[in-house]
């Protein structure tokens, strides 16, 4: 049997006192995309950060690799290949461009010259300050500096919240070409669900902190009633 | 492009910098002959300043109490000098150990706290260590300061004169071999970590950056070079004071910080040259009241130039370019 890459079992995790994520069990293989769909504040960001490490975890364990990490501290997590991609796209603000993508760079797939290849943006603005940049290049700053660090596993929490339509189709080019290119696994946070599922294999909905369905994503995406349920979307199709 | 080989590029000697450091040198010796003990006490404090640099301007460390570790590093060097062993190059390594041990100790408190309680235990810190120095009068002096210290000549030959040449050649020479260390360790991928540490922790943690572990080297590192300072001080003057650990200096220092401008290196050597030469001549002018002058100086930096001199000059430069 084929070990996943990254396994969580019996998660129960939230801030402080609050438990947010009841019971959460999940296998993500290598190469393998995910979708996290659900409404807002079921825990959906909560489940990417306690992957992260950043939450209280109440019981269970995760595994990297077969590795139990669930003691690691975030920073080795990172290292060990888990890269995240927050909601807040956090740059560093009075660094350049370039000085973002230097942060805690390491060695492998991805280099500068093949991040600017899939953001040419990025390129153009490689001498401006963070903070001199459009809500849609900080989005593309905040993936390009994530590959820098060369994960296995791409975290991304709502990568095209609040962005242009123009700007979610040049994104969401970027990112199918990038897991592409990379081979690299995705578990994808996004209200844009149809954006989701297009690139991703499988589909788990979040339903008040447990997994409330769970499936393929080339099946969810024409199951307008399931989708309908739990998300309150309707999908055109 | 490999961002080790991105850093080496920008981290490239400019020719301002080729210019500076010459005329550093050559100027007091052939303009101010006669001021060339403020000119190695310039020195010094630019040294003291710097390593402040390092915490404050690139780790987002926030310090009122950085001179405990400079008056270490002066009681150390001090102390074995006036215990029989007066030779300055291994008095100021020594020094440096010393005070880079006692910033390792402080640095497990400091990478736990932030905002007001950094400011607060680093204030303690320092008035803790004034009444520590103060009490043991048998061994450090106490508030008569520390006596008997006896620098020997300089490499053998160089003998530490009342003209203060060698003093200032010692400093300066002390002053650019550890910026060059700075320098480098600024512009490296650890230099780097740290201003994104300063910027948004959190976020350099989720990409996989020991954050306490680098705060901890940056501030042992600034601990020890602040020692080198004082013990610099120690050597030149022959005396060392309860005022070398005392609140007055860690804020006199964050001023010059502060007005030269943080996180340059060059802000911190501009801040202490302005200061040190501005209260010489303005305390000349009036003893009593010399403060006032540099509160107002201090006021309009702030206001007008809130990255600090160089910061400013950057910016009209910029400005100047784009017109």
């Amino acid at each position: 049997m084929v070990e996943p890459l990254l396994e969580l079992r019996d998660v129960s995790a939230g801030y402080g006192e609050a438990v947010v994520l009841e019971d959460i069990s999940l296998d993500i293989m290598d190469g393998a995309g995910l979708a996290l769909l659900g409404r807002n504040g079921v825990g959906k960001s909560t489940l990417i950060q306690t992957i992260m490490g950043f939450t209280h975890l109440v019981k269970g364990t995760v595994h990297w690799r077969g590795e139990d990490i669930t003691r690691l501290k975030p920073y080795q997590r990172a290292r060990a290949g888990i890269g995240w991609i927050p909601q807040e796209r956090d740059i560093f603000p009075s660094l350049s461009v370039e000085e973002n993508l230097g942060v805690v760079a390491r060695p492998g797939l991805w280099d500068r010259a093949k991040v600017f290849a899939l953001f040419p943006r990025l390129e153009e603005r490689r001498a401006n300050m963070g903070n001199q940049l459009s809500g849609g290049e900080q989005q593309m700053l905040a993936i390009a500096r994530t590959l820098m660090t060369n994960p296995s596993l791409l975290l991304l929490d709502e990568p095209l919240e609040g962005l242009a339509p123009i700007v979610v189709e040049e994104l969401g080019r970027a990112i199918a070409d990038m897991t592409k290119q990379g081979g690299m696994t995705l578990v994808m946070v996004e209200q844009h669900a149809e954006v989701a599922l297009k690139m991703t294999d499988t589909a788990v909905i979040i339903e008040r902190g447990r997994i409330a369905h769970r499936g393929r994503s080339s099946e969810l995406i024409r199951d307008q009633a399931t989708l309908d349920r739990f998300i309150g979307l309707n999908i055109g199709t | 492009m490999d961002p080790h080989l991105w850093l080496k590029r920008k981290g490239r000697i400019s020719p301002y910098e080729v210019v500076f450091w010459p005329i550093v040198l050559v100027l007091p010796f052939w303009l101010f002959p006669t001021y060339l003990s403020l000119s190695s006490q310039i020195a010094i404090t630019a040294l003291f300043c710097i390593s402040l640099d390092l915490i404050l301007g690139y780790a987002g460390i926030i310090s009122l109490g950085h001179a405990a570790f400079f008056g270490i590093g002066a009681y150390a060097a001090g102390l074995l000098s006036a215990h029989g062993w007066g030779e300055p190059l291994s008095g100021l390594a020594f020094a440096a150990v010393v005070a880079a041990f006692a910033g390792w100790i402080v640095s497990f408190m400091i990478v736990r706290v932030q905002h007001l309680a950094l400011l607060m235990i680093t204030l303690g810190l320092g008035f803790l260590l004034v009444e520590l120095a103060n009490s043991l009068g048998s061994f450090t002096g106490g508030a008569d300061g520390l006596q008997g210290i006896d620098t020997w000549k300089l490499l053998g030959v160089w003998k530490f004169s009342f003209w203060g040449k060698t003093a200032y050649a010692y400093s300066l020479a002390v002053l650019f071999i550890l910026f060059l260390v700075c320098r480098r360790i600024v512009r490296s991928p650890f230099g780097l970590t740290l201003e994104a540490i300063r910027e948004n922790p959190d976020r350099t943690t989720a990409l996989g950056a020991p954050n306490r572990a680098h705060l901890q080297k940056i501030f042992t590192l600034s601990a020890g070079i602040a020692g080198i300072a004082g013990a610099l001080l120690a050597q030149t003057t022959e005396t060392v004071s309860l005022e070398s650990l005392g609140f007055q200096r860690s804020a006199e220092i964050a001023i010059m910080l502060i007005l030269g401008g943080t996180g340059r290196l060059y802000g911190a050597i501009l801040g202490a040259i302005i200061f040190m030469v501005a209260r010489d001549q303005l305390a000349g002018m009036n003893p009593q009241y010399w403060y006032f002058w540099i509160g107002l100086l201090l006021m309009i930096v702030v206001l007008f130039m809130p990255r600090g001199i160089l910061g400013g000059l950057e910016r009209l430069a910029a400005l100047g370019r784009r017109r």
